[in-house]
């Protein structure tokens, strides 16, 4: 059955989205933060996924690893200029 | 504040969140529950009536599709106010800056991402009755692709593509037509945003009547609400980098 091959890659993907929140509070230095938030989004997207929510999944994708750490980067990028100034 | 005031802040509005979120999860349905009347509803009509192998881009643009265009015009919005803000001060434009890319692979693999993530984006936008995807997502997949331009060439390539005079025209338009199409309907005697022009063919691009045309007026003003933002905040951080003393 489909559905029983479902559950533990819901149980994964649960888990994986439990544990990558924290680790993004815990990720002190913004670069990094970028890259663990991208991170955790693609275990948001994979679990909207084996939750029969492949739409959802997908504006997790396009926001989440692309728009998101894009705009988040720029920003970064210009505030440690000034920063060594 | 102190340390300890915001610990005495913190532990009952924390504990007050718990309660509620603890209260919420137990009232609802159990997991795998097939309680869903909406959803069942939207599943049993979508396709008899709309011809839409996707239900859930039909919610989007045609059964609720009153509320995506107010979704629709919280981003237009955000987007007018941070082009406003952004554009207060009078900024050196950027002239004459080097910040093109040294390494050939990334330029190659750059500019092969570019056409890709540009054709998947279409892709999703116009299959978006038949598979997941829509105007939102795709429009957002679209406008990545662009920008992956700057990031595979350098800024004057970019600012040849993200040109003012083309992204503002765009977003108007798609925010603008969106509404044209619901007074469309109107005109013609029906409720806004009445589907009309026959429902298609079924499992085709050409399924959804006039709602596809609305899903690719919501593309256009998605993508170019990003283009726009993202141009918006590269002239504001990266161009007086470079424009400064080097």
């Amino acid at each position: 059955m489909i559905v029983a091959t479902l559950v533990p890659l819901q149980l994964t993907a649960l888990v994986l989205v439990a544990l990558g929140a924290p680790a993004i509070a815990f990720t002190r230095d913004p670069l990094r933060q970028i890259v663990v938030a991208g991170l955790y989004s693609w275990a948001l997207a994979i679990l909207f996924v084996v939750f029969a929510a492949p739409d959802v999944a997908l504006s997790m994708i396009v926001v989440g690893a692309v728009g998101y750490p894009l705009v988040v980067l720029v920003a970064v990028a210009r505030t440690r200029k000034g920063r060594d100034e | 504040m102190t340390r300890r005031a915001r610990l005495w802040l913190f532990a009952p509005a924390v504990a007050g969140f718990g309660a509620l979120l603890v209260w919420a999860v137990a009232g609802l349905p159990d997991f795998g529950s097939t309680e869903h009347r909406y959803g069942y509803l939207i599943n049993h009509v979508a396709l008899p009536e709309r011809h839409m192998t996707n239900a859930v881009t039909a919610l989007v643009f045609d059964y609720r599709g009153f509320d995506t265009l107010g979704e629709e015009f919280i981003l237009f919005a955000a987007v007018t106010g941070i082009v406003l803000l952004l554009r207060q001060h009078e900024r050196e434009r950027g002239r004459g800056q080097s910040d093109s890319t040294h390494s050939d692979v990334i330029r190659v693999l750059g500019i092969l991402a570019v056409g890709v993530g540009v054709l998947i984006g279409l892709w999703l936008v116009a299959f978006g009755f038949v598979t997941p995807g829509g105007g939102f997502q795709g429009g957002v997949a679209v406008a990545s692709g662009v920008v992956l331009v700057y990031l595979a060439a350098d800024y004057r390539a970019w600012s040849r593509v993200g040109r003012l005079g083309v992204l503002e025209p765009l977003e108007g338009i798609g925010a603008g037509g969106y509404v044209v199409l619901g007074l469309a309907a109107l005109v013609s005697g029906a409720a806004f945003l009445t589907n009309m022009l026959g429902p298609g063919v079924a499992g085709t691009v050409w399924s959804g009547g006039s709602a596809a045309l609305v899903n690719w007026f919501a593309a256009l003003e998605v993508a170019a609400a990003n283009l726009l933002l993202f141009r918006e905040f590269l002239e504001e951080y990266i161009v007086p980098l470079h424009g400064r003393g080097s």
